[in-house]
């Protein structure tokens, strides 16, 4: 292949390091008005008004509350129960309850300040426990948004088993994590002569944005359109959230006749936009005399925040991975996303995975501990082989070997077993505080939609020749830093036979642009990639078809000569769902994903023992990823969502009280800088897969399930035990020694 | 209030709001390499060269900055090209929000220390926070921009 596979730079490195990119808030919007929210200061409570100061001056300003809206009170989702505006009842601390739009943020600021939401607190749930206990109802009628159940086939067996064995059993714990993409959420919108708005913003989902407005203000979708501004950095912050302030702006943008600007700070995306679910799994194991594994009824409970969102789907992927990489014969997983008085948790690269797998993860350490055994050992007896059955129901291919490859080769090229026992015996000696630990994960990630999602979807791409015999990627799919604007036109220049520099990259639009489905779910370079190599071949089998007589048989002198004559073609690829996968959503059985990436984590740490400071030093990663479209981007992909992993266990914290953020600024919630990177040895190995473009499967997602557990492992190494929670910061980390003490 | 400096090697005149930070002051002079990131100088993507040391703009007052030289990434064009290729080599520019500050502290860097090593080198580029790269190809990048991949 001459594109694909090769390291070949990203297409918008120039622009963005002279810092010509014009992202959101540098584009000059001369006349634009600026929007803001007046947001709920407590938790729970009924809205009785909105207080509007006498002083100020309500002529030069839009204040928009429920009672304004002229559509659906609703931002369209999974479901509709997030009400754009509430009408009587607050559910989480920072909801907004009006809107503004003033001529100057110092007009702005003034109108907000002299708005008070009148409200009669009333008493919130504020915890998973709290919300699972079911005495205060503030959701549906038990507080359950999802409650789904992976069951074994033979229920009876699977009783049998967890009767026969020996239970081993652990409770887990992660926490929030804020995303953190350096560029703040940003829309704006500009209302359009027939009646319509048009939306231009921070996103990764162009069509989800067109949906929620469809519903919302009730417009037809040719009055509405979205399009993508360059985005720096989005991680699944960006999936479901632009939803709520394109909506916002769009409704003030109508209300006052202007374009209106949301473009938040730091502070005000920490305190509005979603984080990642936490999360409670209680895993309980059944093991034969021998230490085989015979049985796990695993328990995931995700804390879903106020309102819907994406917590149902975010809860089928955790519980779809939540057994691990193991055979384990009999399994059944219940997963329930709960709802609390906090605000809305949503997308995070993941998705529910990180924290499943985590307990899973840990919960073999924890076996191996109780068995006296190597965790390594316990991990190489159990791992999937080809032929093995997940728990709901999908059969590994024969073939896929890519667990074992991607364990074997980390623990090779780590020299962890040699490690392990130099740095037993180094601890054993150390005099200073130092102590040093070493620990493995093993993780894998379904790529695309969850089951028959991808069906649903429906991904349509577009190809378009172009007059000068280049081509053009017309998709919904968005650059946000991962690469599809360069490893989408590299799919479709080895396509079609073109150098990568003949092939340019649409930026979305929906108004321009087909709809492939969102920039989710890693499904960019794996589903819409091989929907694209068919847009193609649609596109070549035109060219060859419909050209001019001339160029019967140069499909680009064809298409240019088309092009040209104002007649351009544009080849179409359409998702085509494959016949053999089974799937029963109901009861999330069946062929779950098309494709499993898989990944092996090592970690070395150090842990001061007068600090309890962790300090992850070594990092080898060895990911499966069917087909590494362009080499270098993928390792981009691994050492950053690595570190993102990392410090989801140690360092990142979200801490909340009375379900307010207390730490809602970048000086007080802490991410990793230079200083805390640790040295990385990353491989890539490749099983080529059949359902995506060119073998390749999903990357984007997989680093992050495998830095916490590895770490936690080797915390647990370096210190003889260590927490069933994270973030495992110095003082959670103390408390947990402390609680040992007798 | 008038405020008279040297920018990007050429003497300006501006108007500013006595309350104004530089960096606002740049952005609404059109001047939108350098972004706002947290507020808090936290973050580093706000990085602009003071008299030819780095620093937060969004935590200098734009009033400070008379009588003195200001340099941006739209001054260091040729410099932030050469470091982006190094860069797009090593994978190290993702979304690139964070980039044009790191090509500030890099800027500054080479013109500080003499032949650095890693650990002054993180030391040196620790105020510019990456949430895309996880650093280490920035690393990388680096050191191929200053000695040819030592």
């Amino acid at each position: 292949m001459k594109v694909v596979g090769k390291p070949l730079p990203r297409r918008d490195a120039w622009d963005k390091v002279t810092g010509r990119t014009r992202f959101i808030a540098d584009i000059p919007r001369p006349g634009a008005w600026f929007g803001g929210a007046v947001r709920s200061p407590v938790a729970r409570g009924r809205l009785r008004g909105l207080v509007r100061d006498g002083g100020f001056d309500w002529s030069q300003v839009v204040v928009i509350t429920a009672g304004d809206l002229s559509g659906p009170n609703t931002v369209a989702m999974i479901r509709e129960d997030l009400p754009l505006l509430p009408v009587d009842e607050v559910a989480f601390v920072g909801q907004a309850v009006a809107l503004v739009a003033a001529p100057d943020p110092a007009t702005l600021a003034g109108a907000l300040a002299a708005l008070r939401p009148d409200i009669e607190e009333l008493p919130a749930v504020l915890s998973i426990e709290h919300a699972l206990r079911g005495d205060r109802v503030i959701w549906g009628e038990d507080n359950l948004i999802a409650d789904y159940t992976i069951a074994p086939d033979d229920m009876d067996a699977f009783t049998a088993a967890m009767a026969r064995g020996r239970i081993i059993e652990g409770v887990y714990h992660t926490g929030y994590q804020e995303h953190i993409y350096l560029e703040p959420q940003g829309v704006t919108a500009t209302p359009r002569p027939d009646g319509g708005v048009e939306i231009l913003g921070s996103l990764q989902c162009p069509f989800y944005v067109l949906n929620a407005l469809t519903r919302a203000l009730g417009l037809e979708r040719d009055r509405l359109v979205v399009r993508q501004a360059p985005t720096g950095g989005a991680f699944g912050g960006k999936e479901d959230y632009p939803s709520v302030i394109a909506l916002q702006a769009a409704v003030l943008a109508m209300a006052s006749g202007r374009e209106v600007a949301m473009i938040y700070g730091r502070h005000e995306d920490i305190i509005a936009s979603t984080k990642r679910h936490p999360s409670r799994t209680i895993q309980r194991t059944a093991v034969a005399p021998g230490g085989r594994l015979l049985a796990a009824d695993i328990d995931v409970v995700l804390d879903a925040g106020a309102f819907t969102t994406l917590s149902p789907v975010v809860l089928s992927r955790a519980i779809l991975h939540a057994a691990g990489s193991y055979d384990i014969p009999l399994v059944r997983i219940r997963g329930r996303a709960v709802a609390t008085n906090t605000p809305p948790n949503g997308a995070f690269r993941g998705f529910g995975v990180p924290q499943s797998i985590f307990a899973a993860e840990r919960h073999m350490d924890r076996i191996a501990r109780e068995l006296g055994e190597d965790p390594l050992a316990l991990r190489r007896r159990s791992i999937l082989k080809p032929g093995d059955a997940l728990p709901h129901g999908q059969v590994l291919p024969e073939g896929g070997t890519a667990a074992s490859l991607v364990l074997e080769r980390a623990i090779e090229l780590s020299g962890y077993e040699n490690r392990r026992e130099e740095i037993a015996a180094a601890n054993a000696s150390a005099t200073g505080p130092e102590r040093r630990g070493i620990g493995v994960s093993l993780v894998h990630h379904g790529a695309g939609f969850t089951g028959d999602g991808e069906d649903k979807i429906d991904a349509v791409v577009h190809v378009r020749g172009e007059a000068d015999g280049t081509a053009t990627v017309l998709c919904s799919c968005v650059e946000m830093g991962q690469g599809a604007e360069t490893v989408l036109p590299a799919i479709a220049a080895e396509a079609l036979g073109l150098p990568l520099e003949a092939v340019h990259y649409h930026q979305p639009d929906t108004g321009a642009v087909p709809d492939s489905g969102p920039t989710v779910a890693s499904r960019t370079t794996m589903v819409v990639g091989k929907v694209l190599v068919q847009a193609c071949g649609d596109l070549a089998e035109q060219a060859l078809t419909h050209g001019t007589d001339a160029h019967g048989t140069d499909a680009r002198a064809a298409w240019s000569a088309r092009a040209a004559a104002g007649e351009p073609l544009v080849g179409e690829g359409r998702y085509e769902p494959d016949s053999s996968i089974r799937w029963d959503q109901q009861h999330h059985h069946g062929d779950a994903y098309q494709g499993y990436a898989w990944m092996a984590t090592v970690v070395e740490t150090a842990v001061d023992t007068d600090t309890w400071e962790i300090r992850p030093e070594r990092v080898t990663v060895v990911a499966e990823i069917g087909k590494a479209i362009n080499p270098v981007l993928c390792v981009g992909q691994i050492e950053g969502g690595m570190l993102q992993s990392l410090a989801w266990a140690y360092l990142e914290e979200v801490r909340l009280d009375g379900g307010r953020y207390l730490n809602d600024r970048l000086a007080t919630y802490i991410i990793p800088t230079c200083l805390d990177a640790p040295a990385y040895t990353v491989k890539l190995a490749e099983e080529p897969s059949p359902r995506g473009a060119y073998g390749s499967k999903g990357l984007g997602e997989l680093p992050m399930n495998g830095g916490a557990p590895a770490l936690a492992a080797a915390v647990e190494h370096a210190l003889g035990t260590a927490p069933d929670f994270i973030p495992m910061t110095p003082d959670r980390l103390l408390a947990h020694l402390q609680e040992l003490q007798p | 209030m008038t405020i008279v400096f040297t920018l990007n090697d050429r003497e300006v005149t501006w108007e500013i709001e006595p309350t104004e930070t530089l960096l606002q002051a740049l952005r609404r002079n059109g001047l939108v390499g350098a972004k706002e990131g947290c507020d808090t100088a936290s973050c580093g993507v706000c990085t602009v060269l003071l008299d030819n040391k780095p620093v937060p703009s969004c935590a200098v007052p734009a009033a400070r900055v008379d009588g003195h030289t200001v340099t941006t990434v739209e001054g260091v064009q040729d410099q932030a090209r050469r470091i982006g290729e190094a860069m797009a080599a090593e994978g190290a520019d993702q979304c690139g929000y964070c980039t044009p500050g790191l090509v500030m502290s890099l800027v500054a860097m080479e013109k500080e220390l003499d032949q650095p090593d890693d650990e002054q080198i993180r030391s040196y580029l620790a105020g510019n926070m990456c949430r895309c790269s996880g650093y280490t190809s920035q690393m990388r990048a680096v050191r191929k921009y200053l000695g040819g991949g030592r």
